[in-house]
């Protein structure tokens, strides 16, 4: 509904000229009214601007003394209060991307058959049940990452994967079950769901006759989904994707379970690692002092800092193609 | 994590970036492949077993997602029931390594952190939403929008920072409070969206209709409005609660977890994805068995509260 229509419609009745309506203890009604809902609405940019501020001041003890050098150092000692992120955000992007590699073809794919494929009525099923999916706790994913994925990984998956790709350095080393590989599969089971969601709805968007006329033009199907429709919701499938990734990115419980938080930067995936979420999860409540906090802190301020910008950037794109981008 | 199996990571598995230049290589190598595979003329045979191979590459995908989906709930379902018992909802936990016990304060704790969540988020979300919907403007709203994507969008792991700075610190110690005051925060953004979605979905003739009958504005987002879009604003909480139920980082060092019984909100309490957390990464089978009851009464009850939500959802006046 066009917001314009709804602003005509609360002018007062009588269009401003006095009414024997318009009383005080009406009007008292009507501000108060909108005074508490803009007080409420007001803070919510109060709180996040609040949730900044907080981490920007509270990581001040680290910020001062290491610098932007807090993003590129190896160490983390926090004996002799030595702070630096790499290893966190090394483990961090890799976990990510690995898990955007596999979850965004799957999602597509299922989004593509739900869609151009599945009849109407079992699609909307099918999409309420991944839907539904979405809404497992991530600490869930963690227990089974523990208990089914890793036993699975450990006795069928590595071992194929040595076989044919053991030659990539990636894929070498041994495997000890936590690993920043557990991680990336247990991150893409959880975020193939919602990139299937979004997908769908913004292909659903595309506009019919756009679809009849590629069709009539002796187009194939997939010709027609190819290059009439994927260009059309572009766009969206993209934010699907950054949401994905930012969701990835923070990520914290399901990661903690499976990743083995080990804070050293190796090639292979089948390495124990860290990530940043996950850090502040381990260690927040055993860190002494100002200092050890202050970094921890610091890299909440990172993960924030990243985010915000990956979430907005996404937040544009599903605006810009029709979609609403409510689900998350 | 055993020190002699870093030692021989490290030694073993080569390090650094420079390693991975076989993979780059790879990569680059699969890519030149397809972008050849444009060189092929398209004769309409091609074509036609392109379209199909690709739709069963899609199909396949879906099934693969399906089908991973429904095996790993399905086994933590099988698990979860075969896990449960009388004890694990009527007892508080056993000293750690003997067997039995159960997490009746952690069913508990989850609940009060619920409620105290609710009542915080809610209500900012909901009048917020009010606003939006009802009085409108352009920049305004922009920005109170713009700043609840973002709020949903920030990790738990942060919230809970925050609430740890605001609650936390100044009480000088973990509490049930510090745990409320994150999931609350949490709440916000959902609560907002959701409320603001269905009152416009309400027909603009209905508040036509009553302003025309001499009712003041207040009374008719009141007494009109509010209640034709009432089913939809309700099942919105419910999943928005659903939702947070099971957020377990913004808890690890608010609400902090407790094997006794709380008994005030100023004290830490337990929360059943905390139990989850704890029992699952600790080292006894019993601590296991009761991680999967818990993962089994924690969805079990996100998964019915959702499906509930959902059907009184799409009762009356379903936004477009």
């Amino acid at each position: 509904m066009n917001p314009k229509t709804t602003v005509t419609v609360t002018t007062e009745p009588g269009g401003g000229n006095p009414t024997r309506f318009s009383s005080g203890r009406l009007h008292l009604g009507d501000r108060l009214l909108k005074s508490i809902t803009w007080l409420s609405a007001a803070s919510i940019i109060i709180i996040t601007i609040w949730i900044a501020w907080q981490l920007f001041v509270f990581s001040a003890p680290s910020r001062h003394k290491f610098g932007w050098h807090f993003l590129l150092t190896k160490t983390w000692n926090p004996v002799s209060e030595h702070f630096g992120a790499l290893p966190f955000i090394y483990g961090t992007i890799v976990t990510s991307v690995f898990a955007l590699v596999i979850a965004i073809p799957l999602g597509v794919g299922a989004a593509i058959f739900l869609v151009e494929m599945a009849p109407r009525k079992v699609s909307g099923f099918l999409a309420f049940l991944i839907e539904l999916l979405a809404a497992v706790p991530s600490v869930i994913y963690g227990l089974l990452g523990i208990f089914l994925l890793i036993p699975i990984l450990r006795s069928a998956v590595v071992p194929a994967l040595k076989h044919t790709l053991g030659f990539l350095p990636i894929f070498k080393g041994p495997f000890y079950g936590v690993s920043v590989f557990s991680a990336g599969i247990v991150l893409a089971i959880m975020i193939v769901p919602f990139i299937v969601s979004v997908t769908r709805e913004v292909l659903l968007a595309v506009p019919r006759e756009q679809r009849e006329a590629s069709l009539a033009l002796g187009a194939t199907h997939w010709e027609t989904v190819w290059k009439v429709a994927i260009p059309i919701a572009r766009r969206g499938i993209f934010g699907a994707g950054f949401l994905a990734l930012a969701r990835a990115l923070g990520e914290t419980m399901a990661v903690t379970m499976v990743i083995g938080n080990d804070p050293t930067i190796r090639a292979s995936l089948f390495s124990p690692g860290y990530s940043i979420a996950a850090a502040i999860a381990n260690e927040f409540t055993e860190a002494i002092g100002r200092m050890y906090i202050g970094a921890l802190i610091e890299l909440g301020l990172v993960l924030f800092g990243v985010t915000f910008i990956i979430n907005g950037v996404a937040r544009l794109l599903i605006f810009s193609t029709g979609g609403n981008g409510y689900e998350s | 994590m055993n020190l002699n199996i870093l030692a021989a990571v490290a030694t073993g598995s080569p390090s650094g970036f420079a390693a991975l230049w076989p993979t780059a290589l790879v990569v680059v190598l699969a890519g030149l492949a397809i972008w050849a595979l444009r060189l092929i003329p398209k004769t309409r045979l091609l074509r036609k077993i392109v379209n199909y191979t690709i739709f069963a590459a899609a199909g396949a995908c879906f099934a693969i997602v399906l089908g991973a989906l429904v095996i790993i709930l399905g086994y933590l379902l099988w698990k979860g029931a075969h896990s449960l018992n009388w004890d694990f909802f009527t007892k508080i936990p056993v000293p750690p390594g003997m067997h039995g016990g159960g997490v009746a304060n952690a069913l508990v704790g989850s609940g009060e952190l619920l409620l105290m969540a609710t009542a915080l988020g809610v209500p900012i979300g909901f009048l917020g939403a009010i606003y939006l919907a009802e009085y409108g403007g352009k920049k305004f709203p922009f920005l109170v929008r713009y700043a609840t994507d973002l709020l949903n969008g920030v990790p738990s792991i942060v919230v809970g920072i925050f609430a740890y700075t605001v609650v936390v610190v100044p009480m000088k110690h973990f509490s049930a409070l510090a745990g409320g005051v994150a999931l609350g925060i949490m709440m916000i953004p959902i609560a907002l969206r959701t409320t603001e979605e269905f009152l416009r979905s309400v027909p603009n003739s209905l508040r036509e209709a009553s302003l025309a009958l001499g009712a003041s504005k207040w009374r008719t987002t009141v007494t009109v409005v509010i209640p034709a879009a009432i089913h939809g604003i309700v099942g919105g909480i419910m999943l928005d609660l659903a939702r947070v139920a099971g957020e377990t980082a913004p808890l690890l060092f608010t609400s902090f977890g407790n094997e006794f019984w709380s008994h005030s909100i100023t004290r830490p309490t337990a929360a059943v994805p905390l139990v989850i957390f704890e029992y699952a990464t600790g080292p006894y089978a019993d601590w296991h068995r009761q991680a999967w009851a818990a993962g089994f009464v924690l969805l079990i009850s996100i998964l019915i509260v959702n499906i509930i939500a959902r059907s009184i959802m799409h009762l009356r006046y379903r936004p477009a």
